[in-house]
C-alpha cells in the first residue's frame, strides 16, 4: 500500500462493513488522500454535489428520479472514510426556484453530515431574484480561507436588466430562464459590482496562494444558444491572472467537460438529476466545447442513473485531481498534467483507449 | 360462343373505350388549365407552412409539461431534440427489448421519465412531435440501426 493511499479494507472497516459494500461504488476505495506533494497547504478533500433540480409537482409530491438522485449523493458523501471537509453544492437545487422545491431541498441536504458551501444556480434565482435564498440558504457571493487555500463563491447567472425587464410575472421570467434551448434566452454574468467585490476580495492574497472559484456556470465561453456561456468571463479571467494555480469548478453543463485557459484549469461537476448532451450533438449552430475535453459515455435512459453523478475533489500538491463519480457507467480521473499544462483524463485522453460507448449513439 | 361476334363486341368496346377517354381527357385537361392542382411556388409555401405549422406544435409539446404526469419535459434531457437521433430508427432499443421505430422509442419516454400516458401512432401530437424531432435533425445522415 502506497503511503497515503486507502485499502480497500481500510476504507471498508471505516466506512462501517457491509452496509457501506452495498451502497457505495466500490471504486472508491481508489481515491488517494495524500501523496508526496511538494504544496505548502495542509492536504484535504472536499465533495462536490450538484444540479438536482428537485421538482415539486403537487402538495408534497416531487419528481421521485430527481430526488432520489440527490438522496443518492447524500448517502455516499456520509459513508465516505476519510469524511471529506465540506460539501460544495455547485446550484440549481430546485427546477423553477419554487419555496417548496428549495425547502424540499435543504431537508434532504440536512442529512449530511459535513457542513455545505452553497453556490447559487439560476434555478434557484430567477423566481424572486436570489431573495429566498438568501434569506434561508447562503449569501450569494462569498469567500472563505481552507487549510491554506482560498476560496471564492461568484453569483454568475446574473444577466442584462433589459431581459429580466421583458416579462410580466416572476413565473415568466422563471419559466423563460429555465428553458435550455430558449431562443429567448440571455446569456449569463457575474456583473460589475461583483467584480469589484471580487478584485477587493483578492487584495491582501498573495499569488501563491492556491485559488478556488466555485460559479454555476462555466467562466468561459462554450455556447451561447444554451447558455454556456458567461458574458464577463475575461473580465474574470484577467482579475485571476496573477495568481499561480487557480481552478474553477462549475455545475450548470451536467456533463464531464474541462479546460485550461492561461493559468485557470476549469472542471465542470456532474448533474445528479440528468445528462445533458454535448453542444457539438446540435449540428445546427457552432460551438467552443474545449478541444482537450474526452466526452462522457452517451447516457442510456434504461438506467436512471446512467450520465448522472458526482465529483470528490483531492487538493493535493496544490493541484486538484477530480473524481468523476459516474453512477451508471466507468468512474473517471482529470488531473492537471504539469508537462501538458493543462488537465488530461487518466484514462481516455488518447483516441485509441477510449472507449466504444463514448463515440456510439 | 361465336368467336367473330366476341371479337365484334371486343371491338366496339375498344372503340366506345376509346371515345370516352377522349372525351375524359379532354374535359378534364380543359378544366385542370383552370383548376388543376399543378405545383407552383405558392403550393410549396402552402405545404412549407403546414409542416412548420406541425414542428412548431411540436416544438410547444416538447417543451411543455402536457405530455407528462410529473411536470417533466422532454427538452429537460434533449435540448433542441439532441440524442434523440431519428435517422437511426428503425433500430434495436434495448428499453423495448425489439427492434422499434421512433414513435415506439417517444412512448417509451412519455411513460417513464414523464410518467404520462403514451400516445396513438397516429396522434396528432405524435405526429407533431415526429415533426419537430426530424426539423431539429435535418441534414442527418440516414443511418437505419445504427447505434
Amino acid at each position: 500500500m502506497e503511503e497515503g493511499k486507502l485499502s480497500r479494507k481500510d476504507f471498508l472497516r471505516g466506512a462501517g462493513g457491509l452496509l457501506a459494500a452495498s451502497i457505495v461504488p466500490m471504486s472508491l476505495v481508489e481515491i488517494a488522500c495524500g501523496g508526496r506533494g511538494k504544496g505548502t497547504h495542509e492536504k484535504f478533500t472536499f465533495a462536490f454535489i450538484s444540479d438536482p433540480h428537485l421538482t415539486h409537482i403537487k402538495g408534497t409530491n416531487f419528481v421521485r428520479n430527481f430526488d432520489s438522485g440527490l438522496n443518492k449523493a447524500i448517502e455516499t458523501v456520509n459513508l465516505m472514510f476519510p469524511r471529506p471537509d465540506f460539501v460544495v453544492f455547485g446550484g440549481d437545487l430546485a427546477q423553477l426556484g419554487k419555496r417548496e422545491e428549495l425547502d424540499h431541498g435543504m431537508e434532504l441536504l440536512s442529512k449530511l453530515k459535513v457542513p455545505v458551501k452553497f453556490v447559487i444556480g439560476e434555478h434557484d434565482y430567477y423566481l424572486d431574484l436570489g431573495k429566498y435564498w438568501q434569506d434561508k440558504i447562503s449569501k450569494l457571493n462569498y469567500s472563505f480561507d481552507h487549510k491554506g487555500v482560498h476560496f471564492v463563491v461568484l453569483n454568475s447567472i446574473l444577466t442584462y436588466d433589459t431581459w429580466i425587464n421583458r416579462w410580466k410575472t416572476p413565473e415568466e421570467r422563471m419559466n423563460e430562464m429555465a428553458r435550455l434551448d430558449n431562443p429567448n434566452g440571455s446569456p449569463f454574468m457575474v456583473g460589475d459590482d461583483q467584480i469589484s467585490w471580487l478584485k477587493k476580495d483578492l487584495e491582501n492574497i498573495k499569488s501563491g496562494t492556491p485559488l478556488v472559484v466555485l460559479s454555476h456556470s462555466p467562466l468561459y465561453k462554450i455556447y451561447k444558444p444554451w447558455n454556456f456561456w458567461t458574458d464577463d468571463a475575461e473580465k474574470i479571467q484577467s482579475i485571476l491572472d496573477r495568481f499561480d494555480n487557480v481552478t474553477v469548478f462549475h455545475g450548470h453543463v451536467h456533463q464531464v467537460l474541462y479546460n485550461q485557459i492561461k493559468n485557470i484549469s476549469f472542471y465542470a461537476l456532474m448533474s445528479t438529476a440528468w445528462p445533458w448532451p454535448y453542444p457539438e450533438s446540435y449540428t445546427q449552430s457552432p460551438h467552443y466545447i474545449p478541444k482537450m475535453t474526452v466526452f462522457m459515455n452517451r447516457q442510456d435512459p434504461f438506467h436512471e442513473r446512467d450520465g448522472t453523478g458526482w465529483a470528490f475533489v483531492n487538493m493535493d500538491n496544490a493541484r486538484e485531481e477530480m473524481h468523476y463519480k459516474l453512477w451508471e457507467n466507468k468512474d473517471r480521473i482529470v488531473k492537471y498534467d504539469e508537462s501538458a499544462g493543462h488537465p488530461v483524463d487518466s484514462t481516455y485522453q488518447k483516441p485509441e483507449s477510449r472507449i466504444l460507448p463514448q463515440t456510439h449513439y | 360462343m361465336d368467336d367473330r361476334h366476341t371479337l365484334g363486341n371486343r371491338s366496339k368496346s375498344k372503340i366506345l373505350l376509346g371515345i370516352f377517354i377522349s372525351v375524359f381527357f379532354l374535359i378534364f385537361g380543359t378544366v385542370s388549365l383552370v383548376f388543376g392542382d399543378d405545383w407552383d411556388k405558392s403550393n410549396e409555401d402552402k405545404w412549407n407552412a403546414a409542416f412548420m405549422e406541425t414542428v412548431a406544435r411540436g416544438e410547444k409539446l416538447f417543451h411543455g409539461p402536457e405530455l407528462g404526469g410529473n411536470t417533466v419535459q422532454c427538452a429537460m434531457c434533449h435540448p433542441n431534440a439532441t440524442n434523440t437521433h431519428p435517422e437511426t430508427y428503425p433500430k434495436f432499443q434495448k428499453q423495448i427489448g425489439k427492434v422499434s421505430t421512433l414513435r415506439e422509442m417517444i412512448n417509451w419516454c412519455i411513460q417513464n421519465p414523464l410518467q404520462g400516458k403514451p400516445l396513438a401512432y397516429d396522434d396528432p401530437k405524435m405526429i407533431a412531435l415526429e415533426a419537430y424531432i426530424m426539423f431539429e435533425r435535418r441534414n442527418s445522415v440516414l443511418a437505419p440501426g445504427k447505434h
